[in-house]
């Protein structure tokens, strides 16, 4: 069962035992500390940060709204949002595509499914790596693998992909579209939990592979794939690794892929402008929110749940 | 569509039938061409990344074969001393920080797991909705105040920032994991312990644990590949090179070499990967169980 499934159905905790407080209290003490002082505090703490101008040397001053319509006045904090969201809804429902798609085909009826599943699984393992990003600038470099391949087979005159404000940000959603293996491997488990009476009553019923696909599978996979859109939406939102080291921390080129995350980076530790980058946080905080929200309310209309 | 083993076994039973199973059993065939196909074009970046990290400079964009054909050793040797620092160093930096996750994240995931799956207590609900939130909280929104508070402390250019959250145990997913998994666990057996005289901390340590270790397994594994793949936070906190992490160090790598000695930035790369690589052959058993059952990333 999926962390969003659990919250859905947080479950009244059966009364009826005897309360536990004084060993709760002991085994949750470390959790408990990390939550006031890694988790909320510091939340609190960057709420309040974000109303102030402060550069860490002096004490914070206190500015009232002001980072916040700073915000909206800052072409690079527009643009890097632009370059976020564009990033997220291209690069999240390919992956996903892909993902249900590899799902499927390597759920049943071929040799050596385990080996195919390894092998699209593994690149989502190495995906976040620094080592990768660096492969991904020589591959869509100038002279890179890639154009060298191109080249073989007679396209000759192609952009350097990274250095091409029009494609760079495509070699990283490419990139993350490569990393489909985690994505699907949750698709596989959810494909393994559809009873197969269902595909033989559907059978009976005289429905074919692509019927029971449509009927059966995907309507029984929604839950599983709208857990999918959340997880990937949330971590793509907070993508930086691959723009920073692509991009040689700078964003660039003309800032095509200056994610948000990188420019709240720039913001808060290269610049020190720790209010405003506060702030930014705050603001990420609130459109991912959001639009898990939207998923969330949505839902009804599209996930299938089976109780 | 049983499965086509069946249709092989057909095809050779009662050849005679059989266009149509002969065409399914291509069709089988055909299959797994393209899946190949797949393959060759997931994998084939990162094969020639591991034989152009034994190429010599020039080589490297110009072929584009993955056949090795050079053995320039070189490339590792002069590349793992090319910083200010031997890579070495990286290397365990990037241990130290590792493990140190991994024993924080085993201490404070399995007390905290064992609460909200056996003990009643006040306001469990809350804290376990809260838990579960905390999930999807982007980890930028205390990043700044967590910043000062370490520089406050005087730990920056330390392990603590990226260990003391373990220790406290902020990576919810792996608490959720191991709720999921103790409540798989039959209660028969705390009982039986219980009857025994045992208390908490008893059938904690001497009943669950034991039982729970392909979570702790899990756990280990995942804390091992994300921590050692970790940017962001060490970029944030270690801004000396002689405490940067393996990530930090190829991250100067590039930087130091505007010209571009990628020979040795790639046999570091493989240097950098080949951890993980390990990782993924011995625990992919327990990566795979941990995904399915969670969901986790």
């Amino acid at each position: 069962m999926s962390v969003f499934e659990e919250l859905r159905s947080t479950r009244k905790s059966a009364a009826t035992g005897k309360r536990e407080n004084k060993a709760a209290f002991w085994f949750l003490l470390p959790w408990l500390l990390g939550l006031l002082l890694i988790t909320a505090g510091p939340m609190i703490a960057s709420l309040v940060l974000s109303f102030t101008n402060y550069n860490l040397l002096q004490a914070p001053s206190f500015i009232g709204g002001h980072n916040y319509v700073r915000m909206f006045q800052d072409p690079r904090l527009l643009n890097s949002l632009r370059v976020t969201f564009t990033y997220v809804f291209v690069s999240v429902p390919i992956q996903l595509v892909v993902a249900l798609v590899a799902a499927i085909v390597l759920d049943k009826g071929m040799r050596a499914l385990p080996f195919y599943r390894s092998v699209f699984y593994l690149p989502s393992l190495l995906g976040s790596s620094v080592a990768v990003a660096i492969l991904w600038r020589q591959v869509f470099g100038q002279s890179g693998l890639f154009n060298q391949l191109l080249g073989k087979v007679g396209f000759h005159d192609l952009p350097g992909w990274i250095s091409d404000p029009h494609w760079a940000l495509g070699t990283i959603i490419l990139l993350n579209v490569w990393t489909f293996g985690a994505p699907m491997i949750i698709f596989l488990a959810g494909l393994r939990q559809i009873p197969t009476m269902y595909y033989e009553a559907a059978a009976i019923d005289g429905a074919g592979r692509w019927t029971q696909l449509w009927k059966v599978t995907l309507p029984l996979l929604s839950p599983i794939f709208f857990f999918n859109v959340l997880l990937q939406l949330i971590g793509a939102f907070q993508s930086f690794t691959q723009a920073f080291i692509v991009s040689g921390g700078t964003g660039g080129p003309s800032d095509s892929t200056m994610f948000y995350s990188l420019y709240l980076y720039q913001q808060g530790f290269a610049q020190f402008n720790m209010g405003y980058a506060s702030a930014m946080a705050w603001l990420l905080f609130i459109i991912i929110a959001a639009l898990s929200g939207v998923t969330f309310l949505t839902s009804k209309y599209w996930v299938f749940y089976d109780n | 569509m049983t499965t086509e083993r069946i249709h092989l076994a057909t095809v050779r039973s009662k050849p005679w039938l059989s266009r149509v199973t002969l065409w399914r059993a291509a069709r089988g065939i055909l299959k797994h061409v393209v899946m190949l196909a797949f393959v060759v074009l997931m994998l084939y970046p990162l094969v020639w990344m591991v034989v152009s990290s034994l190429r010599p400079n020039n080589e490297i964009f110009t072929n584009a074969g993955i056949i090795p054909d050079h053995f320039q050793w070189s490339n590792y040797t002069n590349g793992w001393v090319a910083l200010t620092t031997p890579f070495g160093r990286y290397l365990i930096n990037s241990a130290v920080i590792v493990i140190g996750a991994i024993l924080g994240n085993l201490f404070a995931c399995t007390l905290a797991a064992y609460a909200f799956a056996r003990l009643e207590f006040r306001f469990k609900r809350v804290a376990f909705t809260i838990m579960l939130l905390t999930i999807m909280l982007p980890f930028q929104v205390t990043l700044v105040p967590q910043y000062i508070m370490f520089s406050w402390v005087h730990l920056l250019n330390t392990v603590w920032p990226l260990i003391l959250p373990k220790i406290l145990g902020t990576d919810s997913f792996f608490i959720f994991l191991m709720v999921q998994f103790i409540r798989g666990i039959p209660k028969e057996l705390d009982e039986a312990a219980r009857i025994d005289g045992c208390g908490h901390p008893r059938i904690f340590l001497r009943v669950i644990v034991p039982l729970m270790t392909p979570a702790l397994a899990t756990t280990t594994i995942f804390t091992f590949i994300w921590m050692w793949n970790e940017f962001f936070a060490p970029i944030v906190y270690l801004t000396q090179p002689q405490n940067f992490t393996v990530q930090l160090a190829l991250g100067q790598f590039i930087d130091s070499q505007t010209g571009g000695n990628w020979g040795q930035l790639f046999a570091m790369s493989v240097v950098s990967l080949i951890p993980i690589f390990l990782g993924f052959v011995i625990g992919q058993r327990f990566l795979i169980r941990g995904i399915a059952t969670t969901g986790i990333k």
